[in-house]
């Protein structure tokens, strides 16, 4: 067998507490396109990073052609032929495509005059060579996302890139712009190029890929070929390989979904069957245009959960803050408790009893130098402080009850923010909103970076809250989680609501109806 | 708690050191009369210094107020050079000022135009604007209008007391008033403060607001104290107020920093050259040391974010 151009081996990285990746293994030959695949947060960024030479692993040996590689920068990994293509093309839109070509591809040397001319012919002959007609003078401001795509390519051509990672280059391009895309990849592969390639879309890999490696929870969890062919090696035609194409494949899709979400049952028992109180939010067709959400029919009752499943970019977080009024509703009508709302600011969502516990809280979530107590009171100071001044003593209460309620560790309600660990933050920033006595309770992703124990205080906490008749829409990328929280769920795709699933489905069916399997394709 | 309140207590441990050097060296700094007229010739830097140290909180910054308080001293002098009562020329001067820092936060806040810039144009405008309309022509004030009326003494008390009250009542209100912590908030993390409720454009806004009117105010405090107005008042004023600010621990990056800390670093930054006078150094040494505090203030703050950062 040939030595592949890329070998991972036994791969490990860890973000404090979070093991993003748990030993991988993975290997890329010549010619091949290899599929990547798997859910939110299985670890495929970080293996991404780990070979941009973004992240050092913490263990595990990376060979490039036969050769071990340590201590790789992002210099050094564009110096050795690795270039990686992302989803949002990262050009200089001031510069014209022949300078941002040259810019990458001069060496990093300040006083070296840039031989222009030259710079411009190969930008051309590059751009040619993809069968583009952008002009080499066009300044990238102007180019469409595809077009940016292509030039970002031919920076990878000019490199002289052996290794090409492509980055969901399809999610915002048309069927047409798909079409030619393919026929790069396939020509690159001819050229022995290897190329990662990382998508949701299935019907892209089987159409695409050579082999498929699929990871979860910072494990690969298996690599398998997707096309007969493909198997002998890199030595093949591009003919044959396209006419291959309506080959049956060796993996199904529902094996793919299988592999993705596993088949290990959640650690949670799923959610009692209760009676269920009155509609507390009901959407009728809402959207947004600006944040890309359409028509979004949903109900939650009071003592319900709904879990709100999806990928990345599914439109999740968006409908959150439709909700919470940070980007307001253009379509469609919100009822909260029977009456006709709009929600114009989070002021307005807030006096509606309306709270938001957002993603990314080191960030947003709470105030990382302000005390706990002035955290926990910061979204309830209408109520809390009737007259115009701050009650230190009722502040104190306030932070004293939530932190003994929530079970959060720290010093005391002086403690700043910035002094505790993840899962004590995200028990301070639920308690924020908590605090606001609030009808309907949205969460987005409100465990993600916290520790198991945490993780489990928080379910529990999430399970009371709706025993104690608070509405909640949960948005989680956790599959297991969502699935033994939830009371209904509903999978976005394309900031839509393609299914509703009961209580008690299957991973499989969410995985299914989240990568489009059974909806139609979600492209613009 | 001692680290809570590190650099307030460093700043106020640099003072002592200045102040016990001057008792030792030169006890005549201390004789009531010129030492009087020393804090109630710096006072209105003072109530700047609170303002732009609160907009410095919130993440923002203002360089316009040296030229606003000349603005404002220029229109309050026209106004009590024409007769009107002194209430009324307070008020008119108060007006302006906050009409000058509306229009600073409408553009900072609404048009989410970056501060620096949008108070360097109306530095520059406001003090062109005013050359071209006054032509460096003083104003003459009428009997009446200095020290309020008030014999000297008393009325030098009287700016030296306005001074402090606006540094007490301000301190209460960012510490007591839930606007006060709004503005922690939104210099912290406009973003995260606008997830949790608050209208980080209005805070904004409203801080701008603030800063000119207090701004206004210091003009008159610095009127009374002469029987003419000068139309070139007020340079450098915005540097002295950043100064104070910075070397009394409010930070840089906004969310942090207290005006008692602002107070102390008011007072070593006043008392550092008649420091030097009486220790013999020559002058010229004055700013150069004085942008050396400042120096010092800054980086000391930039090692500590650095070192709490994760």
């Amino acid at each position: 067998m040939t030595v592949p151009l890329l070998q991972l081996t036994a791969v490990a990285k860890s973000f404090g507490a979070v093991r993003a990746l748990k030993g991988v293994s993975f290997d890329l030959r010549a010619g091949e396109v290899h599929a990547l695949l798997g859910e939110n947060g299985a670890g495929k960024s970080t293996l991404i990073k780990v070979i941009t030479g973004a992240h050092s692993p913490d263990a595990g040996t990376l060979e490039l052609a036969g050769q071990r590689v340590v201590q790789l920068s992002p210099a050094r990994a564009h110096r050795l032929g690795i270039a990686c293509i992302y989803q949002q093309p990262a050009l200089f839109p001031d510069l014209t495509v022949a300078e941002n070509i040259a810019l990458r591809l001069e060496p990093v040397t300040p006083l070296r005059r840039v031989a222009w001319p030259a710079r411009r012919r190969q930008a051309g002959e590059l751009l040619h060579r993809l069968g583009a007609t952008i002009s080499p003078e066009t300044e990238v401001r102007s180019l469409s996302m595809p077009e940016q795509q292509l030039v970002e390519i031919a920076c990878a051509l000019g490199a002289g890139a052996r290794i090409v990672i492509m980055d969901e280059p399809t999610a915002s391009l048309t069927q047409q712009e798909v079409a030619r895309l393919f026929g790069i990849v396939r020509a690159l592969r001819q050229d022995g190029v290897g190329i990662i390639y990382i998508s949701h879309r299935l019907e892209e890999i089987f159409a695409l890929a050579d082999r498929v490696t699929v990871l979860r929870d910072g494990e690969s969890v298996g690599t398998r070929c997707v096309r007969r062919e493909n198997a002998a090696g890199p030595k093949r035609d591009v003919a044959q390989s396209t006419e291959a194409m309506a080959d049956a494949p060796l993996l199904t899709e529902a094996q793919l979904i299988q592999l993705m979400v596993g088949r290990e049952v959640s650690t949670l028992a799923p959610p009692v069957e209760r009676e269920l109180g009155d509609v507390v939010l009901a959407l009728e067709r809402v959207g947004c245009a600006a944040s890309g959400v359409q028509a979004v029919t949903l109900a939650v009752r009071a003592g319900e959960i709904v879990g709100l499943a999806g990928l990345i970019g599914a439109g999740r977080t968006e409908l959150a803050r439709i909700l919470f009024g940070l980007t307001p509703a253009d379509s469609g009508q919100i009822v909260l408790q029977g009456q006709r709302v709009t929600l114009a600011s989070p002021q307005a969502a807030v006096a509606r009893g309306i709270a938001y516990v957002p993603e990314d809280r080191r960030r947003h979530g709470l105030i990382l130098e302000m005390p706990i107590a002035q955290n926990i009171a910061l979204a309830s100071h209408r109520w809390l402080f009737p007259g115009t001044w701050l009650r230190f003593g009722a502040e104190r209460t306030l932070a004293l009850n939530f932190m003994r309620d929530l079970g959060v560790k720290a010093a005391g309600p002086e403690a700043l923010g910035s002094s505790l660990s993840g899962g004590n933050q995200q028990k301070v920033a639920l308690a924020r909103w908590l605090a606001t006595r609030p009808k309907l309770l949205i969460l987005d992703e409100p465990t993600q970076g916290v520790d198991v124990g945490a993780k489990g205080e928080l379910h529990r906490i999430i399970r009371r809250l709706a025993q104690e008749g608070m509405a909640v829409l949960l948005i989680s990328s956790d599959l297991p989680e969502i699935l033994s929280l939830s009371h209904r769920l509903a999978v976005m795709r394309g900031g839509t609501i393609t299914a509703l699933l009961p209580n008690g489905c299957q991973a499989s069916e969410v995985m299914a109806a989240a990568l489009g399997q059974t909806g139609e394709r979600a492209t613009e | 708690m001692v680290n809570r309140y590190f650099r307030e207590l460093s700043v106020a441990a640099a003072l002592i050191v200045v102040l016990t050097g001057l008792a030792w060296f030169a006890p005549s700094f201390f004789e009531p009369q010129p030492l009087l007229s020393r804090l109630t010739a710096a006072a209105p830097r003072l109530v700047v210094a609170c303002g732009i140290a609160i907009v410095i909180v919130c993440r923002q910054i203002d360089i316009s107020v040296g030229s606003l308080f000349a603005v404002c001293s220029v229109g309050a002098g026209w106004l009590a050079a024409a007769h009107v009562p002194g209430p009324l020329v307070l008020l008119a001067t108060l007006a302006l000022g906050a009409a000058g820092g509306a229009l600073n936060g409408g553009l900072v806040a609404v048009l989410g135009l970056p501060a620096i810039v949008v108070t360097l144009a109306m530095m520059v405008t406001l003090r062109e604007a005013l050359r071209l309309v006054q032509q460096g022509v003083f104003i003459n004030l009428p009997d009446g209008v200095q020290w309020f009326g008030l014999p000297m003494s008393l009325g030098q008390l009287t700016v030296c007391g306005i001074a402090l009250g606006i540094l007490l009542v301000l301190n209460w209100a960012l510490g007591s008033l839930a606007v006060g912590r709004f503005v922690y908030a939104v210099g912290s993390d406009a973003e995260a403060a606008r997830l949790a409720g608050i209208r980080p454009r209005a805070v904004t806004f409203g801080v701008f607001v603030l800063t000119g009117t207090l701004t206004g105010l210091a003009a008159v405090m610095n009127l009374v104290q002469s029987p003419q107005v000068d139309p070139s008042t007020g340079r450098l004023l915005e540097l002295e107020a950043i100064a104070a600010a910075v070397v009394g621990g409010v930070a840089v990056a906004g969310g942090r920093g207290r005006l008692g800390g602002v107070l102390a670093g008011f007072l070593l930054l006043t008392c550092i050259t008649p420091a030097l006078t009486y220790l013999g150094v020559k002058p010229y040494w004055d700013k150069a040391i004085q942008g050396a505090i400042i120096l010092l203030a800054v980086v000391a703050d930039g090692i500590r974010r650095r070192r709490e950062l994760p």
